[in-house]
């Protein structure tokens, strides 16, 4: 275990930021993910050209066979180190756990991770809806007809079932995030909601109303990593990876070991094994939230809460900005945005944001410590980040 | 290309071929291990269990429990729009693994967790047949 814990506190975030998000039709998915990237180097103060690792992942609206070589082309930078991720919403912190030991095995210096789709404007609800589903067992799930919701349905009802979990309690998820991004000027969805209002937004896979799915967003977002020993010559405060863990359960839900426990438990125990700390040391969380019943098995599952008890943890507004666990501080994939598999990478600026002390009216006070958590596939690969204002922690 | 929306059609491959050809023939086949005699779902060319190669096929009983479901109210594309409302569940077989399946001849809204099931077959083309299930007899 001592070269996994070796990365504790040895690679920085340097640089982060996101494109405009929501409707974005004047930019394609290639362009955000280019737009993402500048406007991350800009944050970074430094030029394309100290760029030496670049990691993407694949477009649904503007696929390439080879994605990172292609934005590489795109931007005319010369990478030695070029990666296309490819794990759906898990995909952005497994690849940065890869991208920080490419920088502390000395493979590279300085890498960009810059991930961008367009759901929204660059495919049809038709076609978005077919390439998601998609993830689906070609010849064992997909013909049964199942939407990506009806996969998370799925688990829903299973996880309702063994806990008596209520549909208001899977509501607060949604309310929560909408109180968050209404504080959230990037946000695609503002508007307050309540509990009523979620449970009267129509059904579209039994227990999952509208207001429990995540939002179909265009949009992009980019982080840059270096050594810890260079963090301090960047414009802003340094946030260090502090732990990184993964854990992979299935690919296709038939196949799940558990419907109502996931591989958070290793992705979760993993990072903060790295990391020295525990879930009671985490000052703020983002916590991947593509549909409401997800968000309380993860909090499970990382050690926030024991089995069953997460739904009223959130309902009694301990994930608010004021409670003990602040979570998904910008609106999460339900409120703020969700452009496919780069959604998780709007938690994890989201997460530096915080730690750099930036977030104005949505800043946790005195926020030391971050968890970010994104899984992919449904409910299938899981990785958990630990972020920290100190790299000794 | 025509203009008539089709389903998604399952396209066998050499190790789920006989599982495939056996649906044609109104029979669900599954694998079960020679050497640890586990069951298991979907076909591969090893035991999930043990890892041997010698698995062989067997008639499954074609019953099962149902493990969890949803009702979906908006399809997953226009193939799928005149089945509206439709379910998915997952299927405990008897035998011990896990399929995805729809439960059909049945009212949706008094489906449960834990319900018995048997399978049944629909024809969608003269080589293809899907596995569907109904609630046993007293519960339709």
């Amino acid at each position: 275990m001592s070269e996994t814990n070796s990365l504790r506190g040895q690679v920085a975030i340097v640089g982060a930021a996101d494109t405009e998000v929501g409707k974005v039709p004047q930019l394609g998915a290639t362009a955000l993910c280019v737009e993402a990237a500048r406007r991350a180097l800009d944050d970074a103060g430094i030029t394309k050209d100290q760029i030496d690792g670049l990691v993407t992942c694949n477009s649904m609206a503007e696929p390439h066979m080879y994605h990172a070589e292609a934005i590489a082309e795109y931007l005319q930078i010369f990478p030695r180190y070029c990666v296309t991720a490819n794990a759906g919403g898990g995909t952005t912190f497994s690849v940065l756990q890869n991208a920080a030991s490419a920088i502390a095995t000395g493979v590279c210096e300085t890498v960009l991770i810059s991930m961008a789709d367009s759901l929204r404007s660059g495919l049809s609800r038709e076609q978005a809806m077919m390439l998601q589903s998609s993830t689906g067992h070609p010849q064992f799930e997909v013909p049964y007809g199942a939407t990506v919701p009806a996969y998370y349905a799925l688990i829903a009802r299973a996880y309702m079932d063994e806990y008596g979990a209520t549909p208001e309690q899977l509501a607060a998820v949604a309310v929560n995030a909408r109180s968050h991004a209404a504080r959230n000027e990037s946000a695609q969805m503002r508007e307050m909601i309540s509990v009523d209002d979620v449970l009267s937004s129509g059904m579209i896979a039994d227990p999952l109303h509208l207001l429990d799915c995540s939002l179909i967003s265009d949009g992009g977002a980019a982080v840059i990593l270096t050594s810890a020993d260079r963090a301090a010559d960047f414009p802003h405060d340094p946030v260090y990876v502090l732990g990184a863990g993964e854990g992979h359960g299935h690919e296709h839900i038939s196949q799940a070991r558990s419907l109502t426990t996931s591989a958070a438990v290793e992705s979760g125990q993993r990072a903060f094994e790295m990391a020295g700390l525990g879930p009671g040391d985490v000052d703020v969380a983002e916590i991947y939230d593509c549909f409401t019943p997800v968000v309380l098995i993860e909090l499970e599952d990382l050690g926030f809460c024991d089995k069953g008890e997460a739904g009223a943890f959130v309902e009694a507004g301990e994930t608010a900005l004021d409670g003990s666990l602040p979570m998904n501080t910008h609106g999460g994939l339900l409120s703020h945005c969700h452009p496919g598999n780069p959604g998780s990478m709007f938690a994890l600026t989201e997460a530096v944001t915080q730690l750099r002390h930036g977030a104005g009216d949505r800043q946790v006070k005195n926020a030391e410590v971050a968890l970010v958590h994104a899984q992919g596939g449904i409910m299938s690969s899981h990785a958990t980040l630990i972020l920290g204002r100190e790299g000794s922690a | 290309m025509s203009d008539t929306p089709v389903k998604h059609f399952p396209r066998p491959t050499p190790e789920t071929e006989a599982y495939w050809q056996g649906c044609r023939k109104q029979e669900l086949l599954l694998q079960r291990c020679k050497q640890c005699k586990e069951f298991q779902f979907y076909p591969r060319i090893v035991c999930t269990k043990c890892a041997s190669e010698d698995v062989e096929w067997v008639n499954a009983s074609g019953q099962g429990k149902i493990l969890t479901f949803t009702i979906v109210r908006r399809p997953v594309s226009e193939a799928y729009a005149a089945d509206v409302p439709y379910v998915v569940a997952l299927i405990r077989l008897d035998e011990g693994p896990t399929m995805m399946s729809n439960v059909v001849q049945c009212d949706p809204e008094a489906l449960q967790i834990g319900n018995p099931v048997h399978v049944l077959f629909e024809d969608w083309s003269e080589d293809i047949s899907i596995p569907q299930f109904s609630p046993a007899k007293s519960l339709t």
